[in-house]
C-alpha cells in the first residue's frame, strides 16, 4: 500500500502565484520530457509525477478561432483562440493588438502577460509581426 | 461474450416536447416515463433498474427513484452530457444479460425553454478557460467548425445545408418544434453569435422529456410493440474542455462508432437511418466522418445537394433532430426514441422504407463524450 504525499500546494495554484507575479511558466516531465499545459500533478503522457515549471519561448500558432459577437453596450465582440505554443501544448488565449477581421488561423502570436475578461492576470497574445 | 442482440427496447414515449408550461423538469420525464411503460405494456411495479441524468439535478437518479415511488436495483446517473442515455443503454443491456435487472427504463427531462428560455446548467467554464470568457459551449463548436473550415476547406454554406436538412425533415414531422421553410440563404443571414456558427447553426432551446423500457431479447417479444434490439455500443472519451482536445477535427466518436459497429457485426454502409446529437451543424459533418460515412475531411461535401436530407441518398436527423425538432438542453434520448420509431415503421410521412438497421450517436460536454448505438429489427438478428 502507498500513501502518495505531494507537498505544498498544488500545480493550480503554483500556476495562479506565478502567473500574479507577472511570469508565465509552463510544466515540463524530468521523465518523459514532454511540455504539459494546462497544470497538473503527473504527466498525461508517461504518468510521472516528477514535473518542474520551466518558461516558454512565447511562440505560438493560432490554431483555431472564434469571435464572440456581443452588444456594444455590453463591451462589443472580442476573440477567443487556442494557440499552440512551440513546446507542442495548446491553450485558449485571446489576440490583442488587431482588428477581429485580421486574425487568422494559422497566425504567429507572442505570448505576454495580460488581463483576462474580468480584469484579473491572463496569457495573452499579440501577432508576431506587430510584436517586432 | 457480446451485447449483440441480448436485449431491446420494447417501449418508447415522448412527452412534453416543445414547450411544457407549468411543468417541472421531473414532471415531463415522469410523463414520458407512463408513456413509455403504457407503450411497452409494463407495470410501473416490474420497473427494476432506472436510468436518468439531469442537467441541475445532481442526484436525478435518487430523485425519479423517489418520484416513481420505486426501489429499484440499480439506478445509473451516470453523467457524461448529452451522451449519457447511450451509454445508459449499454449499461442496460449488461444488467439485463447478466440477470441483474429484469426491466429497466432510461429517461430524461427537461422544461428549460418554459422555466428560463435558454439552457439550464450546473457545467461553468473551466479554469484554463474562463479568463477569456467563450461562451459555453457555443465558442467551443465555434472554434471547431473554425479549425475544419481552416483545414478542409469547409464552406458557410455546407454548415447551413445540414440546418436546411433538418428543416426539411421537421417539415415532415408533426411534432417537430419549427416547421417553417428554411433556406441556405436564411441560415447564412441568420445572426452572428460566435464567428463562425450563427443562430441558426445552433439547436433550439424546448423543452421535451422522452424514456424509453428496455428487457432481455427472449422476452421482448412479448410485448405489444415490435422490439428494437439493442446490437452494438461504443463509447469515446477525449477532454472535457475544448482546449485540451488534441485535434479538434476528430471526435471521440471514430472510436465509439467503430465499437459499435464491431459489436454489432455492421459497417456505416449497412446502415438504413442515421440519428447524431446536432446541437450544432458541425457536429453533423464531424459525427458523419468520424463515424465512417465519409471519409476524413469530406463531411462538408458530403451534406451538399439535399444528401442528408428528404429524399437524399442518406437519412440523417429524420424528426428534424436537435436543430428544429426538439432540444431540452440534451438531445440524447430523441436520437434513440426516433430510432425506434423509424425501425417500428411509426414515423408517417418521414418513415423510411424498410428500415431495418438504425445507428444513434450522442455527443457531451464540448465533443468531449461520444456513444454511439447501433439498433435493428428481428430482421438484423
Amino acid at each position: 500500500m502507498t500513501t502518495n504525499t505531494f507537498e505544498g500546494p498544488g500545480p493550480d495554484a503554483q500556476f495562479a502565484e506565478i502567473l500574479s507575479a507577472g511570469d508565465f511558466r509552463i510544466q515540463r516531465c524530468g521523465d518523459c520530457n514532454a511540455h504539459i499545459f494546462h497544470p497538473r500533478p503527473i504527466c498525461p503522457e508517461c504518468g510521472s509525477g516528477d514535473l518542474s515549471w520551466v518558461a516558454p519561448s512565447g511562440d505560438g500558432t493560432i490554431y483555431a478561432k472564434t469571435i464572440v459577437h456581443r452588444r456594444a453596450e455590453k463591451g462589443g465582440d472580442y476573440n477567443v483562440v487556442l494557440v499552440d505554443l512551440a513546446e507542442g501544448v495548446r491553450m485558449m488565449s485571446r489576440v490583442e493588438g488587431v482588428e477581429p477581421a485580421d486574425i487568422t488561423t494559422g497566425m504567429a502570436v507572442q505570448a505576454s502577460i495580460g488581463e483576462g475578461m474580468n480584469g484579473e492576470p491572463a496569457v495573452v497574445f499579440t501577432p508576431t509581426e506587430a510584436a517586432k | 461474450m457480446s451485447l449483440r442482440g441480448k436485449a431491446a427496447i420494447v417501449g418508447a414515449a415522448l412527452a412534453g416536447c416543445g414547450e411544457a408550461h407549468g411543468r417541472t423538469s421531473m414532471e415531463i420525464t415522469i410523463e414520458a416515463v407512463h408513456g413509455a411503460l403504457a407503450d411497452a405494456g409494463v407495470k410501473l411495479s416490474q420497473v427494476d433498474a432506472i436510468a436518468t441524468c439531469q442537467p441541475l439535478d445532481l442526484l436525478s437518479g435518487l430523485t425519479l427513484a423517489q418520484e416513481l415511488g420505486i426501489n429499484p436495483k440499480f439506478t445509473m446517473n451516470n453523467r457524461m452530457g448529452g451522451s449519457s442515455f447511450l451509454s445508459h443503454t449499454m449499461w442496460a443491456a449488461m444488467l439485463l444479460e447478466l440477470g441483474l435487472a429484469e426491466t429497466v427504463v432510461i429517461c430524461y427531462g427537461s422544461n428549460q425553454r418554459t422555466a428560463s428560455g435558454k439552457l439550464m446548467t450546473a457545467i461553468g467554464l473551466p479554469t484554463y478557460e474562463a479568463p477569456y470568457k467563450p461562451m459555453f459551449p457555443l465558442s467551443s463548436y465555434a472554434l471547431a467548425a473554425d479549425r475544419h473550415m481552416h483545414q478542409f476547406g469547409t464552406t458557410r454554406e455546407q454548415l447551413a445545408d445540414v440546418a436546411v436538412a433538418a428543416r426539411g425533415w421537421a417539415q415532415k414531422n408533426p411534432e417537430a418544434f419549427v416547421r417553417d421553410p428554411l433556406t441556405r440563404e436564411d441560415v447564412i443571414a441568420s445572426r452572428l453569435i460566435s464567428d463562425p456558427l450563427r443562430v441558426r447553426d445552433c439547436c433550439l432551446v424546448t423543452d421535451g422529456g422522452a424514456a424509453l423500457v428496455m428487457r432481455r431479447a427472449e422476452v421482448a417479444v412479448d410485448h405489444p410493440q415490435p422490439p428494437v434490439y439493442f446490437l452494438g455500443g461504443g463509447e469515446g472519451t477525449t477532454h472535457r474542455d475544448i482546449s485540451e482536445m488534441a485535434d479538434l477535427t476528430v471526435t471521440g466518436a471514430a472510436q465509439s462508432g467503430a465499437a459499435a459497429m464491431a459489436m454489432a457485426g455492421v459497417s456505416a454502409a449497412d446502415i438504413d437511418v442515421v440519428q447524431l446529437y446536432d446541437a450544432f451543424t458541425i457536429n453533423v459533418i464531424l459525427f458523419l466522418e468520424d463515424l465512417g460515412f465519409c471519409k476524413k475531411g469530406e463531411g462538408g461535401a458530403f451534406v451538399e445537394g439535399g444528401r442528408i436530407a428528404p429524399g437524399g441518398d442518406l437519412p440523417v436527423n429524420t424528426n428534424g433532430g436537435g436543430l428544429s425538432c426538439v432540444h431540452p438542453g440534451m438531445y440524447g434520448m430523441f436520437t434513440l426514441v426516433e430510432a425506434v420509431r423509424q425501425l417500428r415503421g411509426q414515423t408517417g410521412e418521414r418513415q423510411i422504407d424498410g428500415a431495418e438497421l438504425a445507428l444513434c450517436h450522442g455527443n457531451g460536454g464540448v465533443l468531449s463524450s461520444q456513444v454511439t448505438n447501433i439498433l435493428g429489427t428481428a430482421a438484423t438478428l
